[in-house]
């Protein structure tokens, strides 16, 4: 059997017609002729593309790259840079629109492992991340000497302007975060990373720290300019001990090269930066927990508000934001909101990384624009399904994250589209099951997560677990009464509204989620006493 | 993971090493805990009088260190066998064979969670995902990492720790 490595769509809609799509489709059978790529590379007509703004339409798997309007006389320049030498033609793509879902309908193929839109993770495995002199070669600092040029609210508004949202799981916009803290009045304030990454799945995080630590540190000095901070923190989980000495390194590097510490690069502007490692504990990613562990205490969530923008560290004004998140920064400061905003969605602009798990056939880390839809995560990134498996529901974003259902696999992976689907992007860990996964036994291994990292300080979280994960347990084994399910609901409520935290709010929806979507599944196991995958030993 | 060495001598270092102020408190505890295997009553003790410095504005109790002692999964303050293996228990590691391996270790090893062999040689915890999931399931004996673990390596994994 034949394999294309590459799939090229162009439409022919009327209204395409009408604009010239026809000269393009023979363009491409001359210039894919002209490039010997005929063997390579399949070209086929589509009808509707689902948007009408830029027809005629091409759109180039495996990247899923969409491009228009185009002319006839772009082809050859869109076969020689993108199909003959891997580079997609940014300023030929479509404008940047939600995704009607309709992008989706790709066949499931194989292939070499497919292009990616890098930004943070741009560096990472082309660069020594023990050497300064890589990163600088690499753009490196050049966004640090833009923004010390600049005026901190410049900087904070091209931000704003970029769109950039928290890539640690609430997406809250950074620009704002960096505005709230700037406007603060305090003689001391900090800025902290948060590297603690203990979302199960994900592992983004480490890849950015150990492969390409200065980009981190030089985020936080132009966050430290932009705020008025001259302290920092990233604080790093603690099984993390590659990623800590790398930026150890990094860090007594930079200070070598005036890059930290007085007065850096003559600008007047004095900052210093801490490693600090976490021990063990899932909640202390949590922000306000983290702070705590910092000072060295026991990581329990404070009572919020005040935030740490207004209250943080030891008292003081502090930012906190999440690695991937940083690491945008550079970039934007460099190449500007405008660029930012020409990948992802409107109301989601950017990339976001991915770590694809579990039941496919490439399994790792992806960086790919907002919105792309996780029907195109399985089947092109993740190179399909084993043979004989076919997908059952995915879980998105960690432990708190979401369950999902096959009839969701085309909604488009942004924030907005996510929340309105009533669903969590979360951390952008994509574990993918298929049909030998039991919900049930799923929602357990969840639940036996939450209940082993709840920090024990507030009753719904701490109670609301150890009771859900029994009843769970006791459904597995076969002890499950009808009303167990009644009550799974009514606890999965409490702790949703009463607990302190994050963690306990979103232990309720692993329930939440499994009853809703796989609610009879359960049901057999109580009721006929059957686990339908053949996971649980119900009877045993 | 050694209990030999000399514990005021490795308390002792570890406060020189990251200074007595408060957010060395962790960074103590995990020194500690990694040159000695775990934290014993006695570590809390000699800690707390060298970190205890009221002229310095630092406060803390034996039982605030035992505390923080208690609350992280990395530390421990009960003693543990020669190696420790910790089991990842996530999703991620579950799903992708994960569950199967967890009951061959169990059955391997002759522990539960939590538990040390007589012979103190092996102590077998569960731990949280550590981001090692592109090559799950995933096991770590002591410092080392094994990743796309089968119940038919197991045998051989065990046999190199002593
Ligand atoms: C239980 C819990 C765990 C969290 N873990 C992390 C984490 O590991 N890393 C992270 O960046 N944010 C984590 N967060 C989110 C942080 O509280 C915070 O929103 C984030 O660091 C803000 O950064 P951002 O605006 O750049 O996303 C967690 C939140 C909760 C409730």
């Amino acid at each position: 059997m034949k394999f294309n490595r590459s799939l090229v769509l162009v439409s022919k809609d009327p209204e395409s017609l009408r604009r010239g799509a026809e000269d393009v489709y023979k363009q491409f059978q001359s210039s894919l002729a002209e490039f010997d790529l005929q063997g390579e590379v399949a070209l086929a007509p589509i009808a509707d593309v689902g948007r009408h703004d830029a027809l005629p339409m091409v759109i180039i798997y495996p990247e899923a790259s969409a491009y228009g309007p185009i002319r006839a006389g772009d082809v050859p320049r869109l076969v020689e840079e993108h199909l003959l030498k891997g580079r997609q033609v940014e300023d030929l793509f479509a404008p940047v629109k939600e995704l009607s879902g309709r992008v989706g309908w790709l066949k499931s193929r194989k292939g070499a492992q497919p292009m990616e839109k890098r930004i943070v993770t741009r560096r990472v495995g082309r660069i020594d991340p023990e050497n300064i002199e890589d990163y600088i070669a690499e753009e490196g600092y050049q966004a640090l000497a833009k923004a010390l040029a600049a005026q901190p609210a410049q900087v904070v508004e091209w931000l704003e302007k970029s769109g950039l949202q928290g890539r640690g799981g609430a997406g809250f916009p950074t620009g704002l975060k960096w505005r709230f803290v700037a406007g603060t009045k305090s003689a001391k304030k900090y800025v902290v990373c948060n590297a603690d990454e203990s979302e199960p799945g994900t592992f983004k995080d480490r890849v950015i720290l150990e492969g390409d630590p200065h980009s981190i540190l030089e985020a936080l000095i132009i966050a430290a300019y932009c705020v008025g901070a001259d302290e920092g923190f990233v604080y790093v989980r603690g099984e993390y001990g590659l990623a800590q000495s790398r930026l150890q390194n990094a860090i007594s590097q930079a200070r070598a090269y005036g890059l930290l510490g007085k007065d850096i690069l003559g600008s007047g502007f004095s900052f210093d930066l801490h490693v600090h490692s976490g021990a063990g504990a899932y909640v202390c990613g949590e922000e306000t927990a983290l702070l705590e562990s910092i000072e060295g205490k026991r990581g329990e969530p404070r009572a919020r508000p005040p935030y740490p923008t207004t209250r943080g560290l030891w008292g003081k004004p502090t930012l906190v934001n999440n690695v991937e998140t940083l690491a945008n920064v550079p970039a934007i400061v460099l190449n500007g909101a405008e660029w930012y905003r020409s990948f992802g969605t409107p109301s989601s602009p950017g990339t976001k990384t991915y770590t694809i798990l579990g039941n496919v056939n490439f399994r790792g880390l992806i960086e790919v624009p907002m919105g792309i839809t996780l029907r195109e995560v399985i089947n092109i990134y993740g190179q399909g399904m084993p043979p004989g498996s076919t997908f059952k529901l995915a879980q998105t974003g960690g432990s708190s994250g979401s369950i999902i259902p096959a009839s969701l696999q085309d909604t488009p992976m942004d924030f907005e589209s996510f929340r309105k689907a009533g669903v969590s992007l979360g951390s952008g860990a994509l574990l993918i099951c298929d049909e030998h996964t039991c919900a049930l036994d799923l929602a357990v291994t969840l639940m036996k997560f939450f209940q082993f990292e709840s920090c024990g300080k507030c009753t719904p979280c701490r109670v609301g677990t150890a009771r859900a994960y029994k009843i769970l347990t006791d459904i597995q084994k076969g002890k499950g009464k009808p009303q167990d399910l009644e009550t799974l609901t009514q606890l999965a409520g409490e702790m949703e509204y009463a607990s302190n935290c994050g963690l306990g709010q979103t232990a309720s929806v692993p329930i939440r989620d499994t009853l809703r979507h796989f609610r009879a599944e359960v049901e057999a196991h109580i009721l006929l006493g059957v686990c339908p995958a053949g996971v649980c030993n119900v009877n045993g | 993971m050694n209990p030999t060495k000399d514990l005021t001598q490795i308390v002792q270092t570890a406060v020189e090493r990251h200074g007595a102020q408060p957010d060395a408190f962790i960074p103590i505890l995990l020194e500690i805990n990694h040159e000695y295997g775990y934290i014993p009553a006695q570590a809390i003790r000699q800690a707390r009088v060298l970190l205890h410095q009221p002229e310095e504005h630092v406060l803390v109790s034996e039982g605030q260190l035992y505390g923080v002692a208690s609350f992280y999964h990395m530390l421990s303050v009960q003693a543990v066998g020669r190696h420790v293996v910790k089991f990842c228990e996530s999703a991620p590691c579950h799903v992708q064979g994960g569950r199967e391996l967890w009951r061959a270790v169990q059955q391997e090893l002759g522990l539960q969670a939590g538990e040390t062999d007589p012979q103190n040689r092996f102590t077998l915890k569960t731990v949280s995902c550590l981001g090692l999931c592109g090559v799950g399931p995933v096991m770590v004996v002591d410092d080392d990492v094994y990743g796309n673990v089968t119940p038919e390596q197991l045998p051989n994994i065990f046999a190199r720790y002593e």
